[in-house]
């Protein structure tokens, strides 16, 4: 069984992130980089079905830039076999946005035949929790979001979700796209020897162009703010003053 | 936030000083490519801060507990420890022959700083295992090497040095235990031995002491001493463990700073004998010390390093977020503290000093992987030279200022920085002993004036002080005021080791006593005049990118903290010198018995 994982070039976690002067995104010059974690725990998944012996290949996919490689070249460090890289100039880059993701994702998975794609929930960059809900739509396959456990066996694979009440578990058939939530696995750190075999494992790199797909954005970003700073807060005399307070001005009573 | 690799300024110092790119050119050093070695400083860092770093301050607490011979360690160290092997970590540098991925010094150096900032203790035990392979390797025989290399090389098996006894501190003639050989050709080992890290703990299923011992017809001093392969287990022939050895745990110390990092008593032959294996030719052992020394120097300086750069984050996160007193110039509501004067040059002091640290460091191991890969003799002996000038000063300097970077960053912290659980004290207390250990600062600088400079009429020296003057000059024809700022106190520097090198070889044989009272402020001054250099380096390339349209702070911000160092570091230069050419005699004016 093949199986295709996305991968997304995000701000490292770790970044304090800033938004443009002219407020038309955030800044990303200069700043760190890193694979999102959510695209972590999908990788992790994919190698434990390939250790487990259900996988036989375990290919990594991003749609970006060239740089997008480094992060490539991570997930093959954590035992991808090989890696795809979708390349988008630098205009396409700057706002390529979830459906373009999905469609190119879909003419790869049109190529590559894989029997399970597995993708990070959301990003931790635009939180848009669509690309893998997009593209089970497009390739016509169903779809198990929010994994929190994964299980494949006799053509079927059986996926535990958070949902807000609780759990839910679905039995889905292959192919279908799985998208993990944070307590499907916890990531495992690359070892030195893989670091050093990633170098040499394949690393397709095809132009968005050849895929046939229109990426054009449909959304218009209006403008980008920081979050509005917290205000100071006031003491109040009595405990009739506060309940005053929630129910005529802060309205939550 | 916790301890971060500061990834941007390694890969800075490996690219820009370090010549990462030509070193991967070298024979041997193919593999370290820059994209490689990106790939690995990450993972790095990842494992330091993920793994290493956590279980640190619980080191600290718990520390490692002896009873009755055996050495128990925090279980979060065991896991940590089967990690760092399992994921290939202990292999690093060492030899492919034997495991290892061979990765050069140049790339380990900043691999080692990362686990040296995360945890101390933790990294002391692989550091210990480095030294005794390096110590087979070079001098042992194929068999031996053979015997227990892998597994020393993997990890699953650790390594110790047993130099010190109680009466052989930084005499090492004065040592004592004894090996007697056998009729099968093995030794049996007797003796007692201190100091020794991690000579008994349960991280890994088997020890290998290197001890240093006399055979009975050794002659006395210095030039008697053999040294001896001595196993916790004793190794079958087909590498499976045999019996315990003859060589035990017998206390742990109790410590300032380090505390999961046992510092054992081991005692040799109670019941008949240590059985040893001799490593190379008898009466050899201290010429084999010394082969290792240099590494084992080096290593500790980046202790140094990393121990600065884990304090200067905590202070520089805490001095963002903790808000004390309206700014000294007025404003409306109290501000975070790194708004004000003096905590901002103590941070200053901090991030330079870590960064003129960092810069020397990484560029004497690129010099060092010269000195052994390049196709060139000549090459090799330019570098080697220079790397062996430089081990004592990136030993003294690098431990030193790490010291008082721990020291800065507990003032910084204010009263929060006396109290444990801030964590800033313990960086201080861990630091403590870099100072001390593979040689005081004392000995360090005795070496870099005696052995490194008198013995060879300061020839290199010379050369180190024409590359040093070579980048001023560079820097001096920059119109930038920073730049110029930077030449001017250089200058001034670099003409304060030329006239204390002067007189040291001068005066080295006929009054070596004042000579050596200023060893010590000679091995600062050579310290800072380096980092002043490497800064200056850092300066040049910043300015080079900054011209050629880079638009990242990281450039300027680092020609402005290299003018911070010009300005308040380098500038100790004159009043050293003076110490070192005048001030020799008024240590010495006292009779003792007026102490």
């Amino acid at each position: 069984m093949k199986v295709l994982v996305a991968v997304k070039r995000v701000i490292d976690y770790n970044v304090k992130v800033r938004v443009k002067a002219d407020q038309s995104g955030v800044e990303l010059a200069n700043v760190k980089m890193a694979m999102n974690p959510f695209d972590e725990i999908a990788v992790e998944e994919a190698v434990r079905l390939k250790e487990a012996g259900i996988a036989t290949e375990v290919v990594a996919i991003s749609c970006g830039a060239t740089h997008c490689q480094e992060q490539l070249r991570t997930a093959l460090a954590l035992g991808a076999d090989r890696a795809i890289l979708v390349e988008t100039d630098a205009a396409q880059t700057e706002n390529l946005q979830s459906l373009a993701v999905a469609k190119l994702l879909k003419a790869v998975c049109d190529k590559e035949q894989p029997q399970l794609v597995i993708l990070g929930k959301q990003a931790i960059d635009d939180d848009a929790n669509q690309t893998g809900q997009m593209l089970a739509a497009l390739l016509g396959w169903p779809q198990a979001t929010f994994a929190s456990k994964v299980v494949v066996a006799d053509g079927k694979t059986t996926v535990t979700r958070e949902i807000d009440g609780g759990l839910e578990t679905l039995s889905i058939r292959l192919p279908a796209v799985v998208t993990t939530d944070l307590r499907l696995n916890e990531p495992r750190y690359a070892t030195l020897p893989n670091i050093m075999k990633a170098k040499k494992k394949p690393m397709d790199v095809l132009k968005s162009a050849e895929l046939g797909v229109d990426i054009a954005p449909r959304l218009a970003t209006l403008k980008v703010v920081e979050p509005a700073k917290r205000q100071a807060g006031i003491k109040v005399a009595d405990v009739a003053e506060l309940v005053a307070k929630l129910k005529n001005e802060a309205k939550v009573i | 936030m916790a301890y971060t690799a500061p990834l941007q300024d390694m890969q800075f110092v490996l690219k820009e000083l370090a010549g990462l790119e030509q070193l991967a050119t070298l024979p041997g050093c193919e593999e370290a490519t820059p994209d490689v070695a990106d790939a690995i400083l990450e993972e790095a860092g990842k494992f330091a801060a993920g793994v290493l770093e956590p279980i640190n301050r619980l080191g600290d607490c718990e520390g490692a507990q002896w009873s009755d011979k055996v050495v128990t360690l925090p279980a979060e160290f065991r896991t940590a420890y089967r990690q760092f092997v399992d994921n290939g970590w202990n292999a690093f540098d060492h030899s492919p022959e034997f495991g290892g991925q061979g990765l050069p010094r140049l790339v380990s150096a900043a691999v080692r700083e990362m686990w040296k900032s995360a945890n101390h203790s933790f990294a002391l035990c692989p550091m210990l295992t480095g030294g005794a392979i390096e110590a087979l390797e070079l001098c042992g025989s194929q068999a031996l090497k053979e015997k227990y290399l892998p597994k020393m090389v993997s990890g699953e098996w650790t390594g110790t040095m047993n130099i010190t006894e109680s009466q052989a501190g930084s005499d090492l003639a004065a040592i004592r235990s004894r090996a007697e050989p056998q009729a099968d050709g093995s030794y049996r080992v007797f003796g007692q031995k201190i100091f020794i890290t991690h000579g008994e703990h349960d991280m890994a299923g088997n020890i290998i002491h290197l001890v240093l011992a006399r055979t009975p017809t050794a002659p006395a001093g210095v030039k008697g001493l053999s040294l001896f392969v001595v196993p916790k287990f004793l190794v079958n022939d087909d590498g499976s463990l045999g019996a315990r050895n003859d060589a035990w745990c017998v206390s742990i110390e109790h410590k300032l700073g380090i505390h999961a990092s046992p510092t054992c008593v081991m005692s040799f032959g109670d019941h008949g004998g240590g059985i040893g294996e001799l490593v190379g030719q008898e009466n050899e052992g201290l010429k084999y010390m010394f082969i290792m020394m240099n590494s084992a120097r080096y290593a500790v300086g980046l202790e140094g390093l990393g121990l600065a750069e884990a304090a200067y984050q905590k202070a520089r996160d805490y001095a963002k977020e903790r808000v004390q007193s309206r700014a000294i110039e007025g404003s409306a509501a109290s501000v975070a503290i790194i708004q004000h004067p003096d905590i901002r040059r103590m941070l200053m002091l901090m991030k330079s000093q870590t960064e003129a640290m960092r810069a020397l460091a990484y560029v004497v191991a690129a010099a060092h992987d010269a000195a052994f890969h390049h196709p060139d003799a000549e090459e090799r002996k330019r570098n080697l030279a220079f790397v062996d000038l430089m081990i004592p000063v990136v030993k003294g300097w690098l431990t030193e200022t790490g010291n008082q970077i721990a020291y800065l960053g507990v003032q910084v912290h204010g009263g929060m920085g006396f109290i444990e659980e801030t964590g800033a004290a313990q960086f201080m207390r861990d630091a403590r002993i870099t100072t001390i250990y593979e040689g005081t600062t004392g000995i360090q600088a005795n070496d870099l004036i005696g052995r490194k400079i008198a013995r060879e009429g300061g020839a290199t020296l010379k050369i180190v002080i024409a590359m040093m003057r070579a980048t001023q000059a560079e820097l001096a024809a920059v119109s930038d005021a920073d730049c110029q700022a930077i030449a001017a106190a250089l200058a001034t520097g670099i003409d304060a080791v030329v006239q204390a090198g002067d007189h040291i070889v001068g005066l080295y044989g006929a009054n070596v006593r004042e000579v050596a009272v200023g060893a010590v402020p000679f091995l600062r001054l050579m310290g800072i005049v380096s980092g002043g250099w490497m800064m200056a380096r850092a300066a040049l390339v910043a300015q080079l990118k900054v011209g050629a349209g880079e638009t990242a702070s990281f450039y300027p911000n680092k020609r402005k903290t290299a003018r911070f160092f010009a300005e308040h570091v380098l500038n100790e230069a004159p009043g050293l010198v003076r110490e070192i050419t005048v001030g020799g005699a008024s240590a010495l004016a006292l009779e003792e018995d007026a102490f």
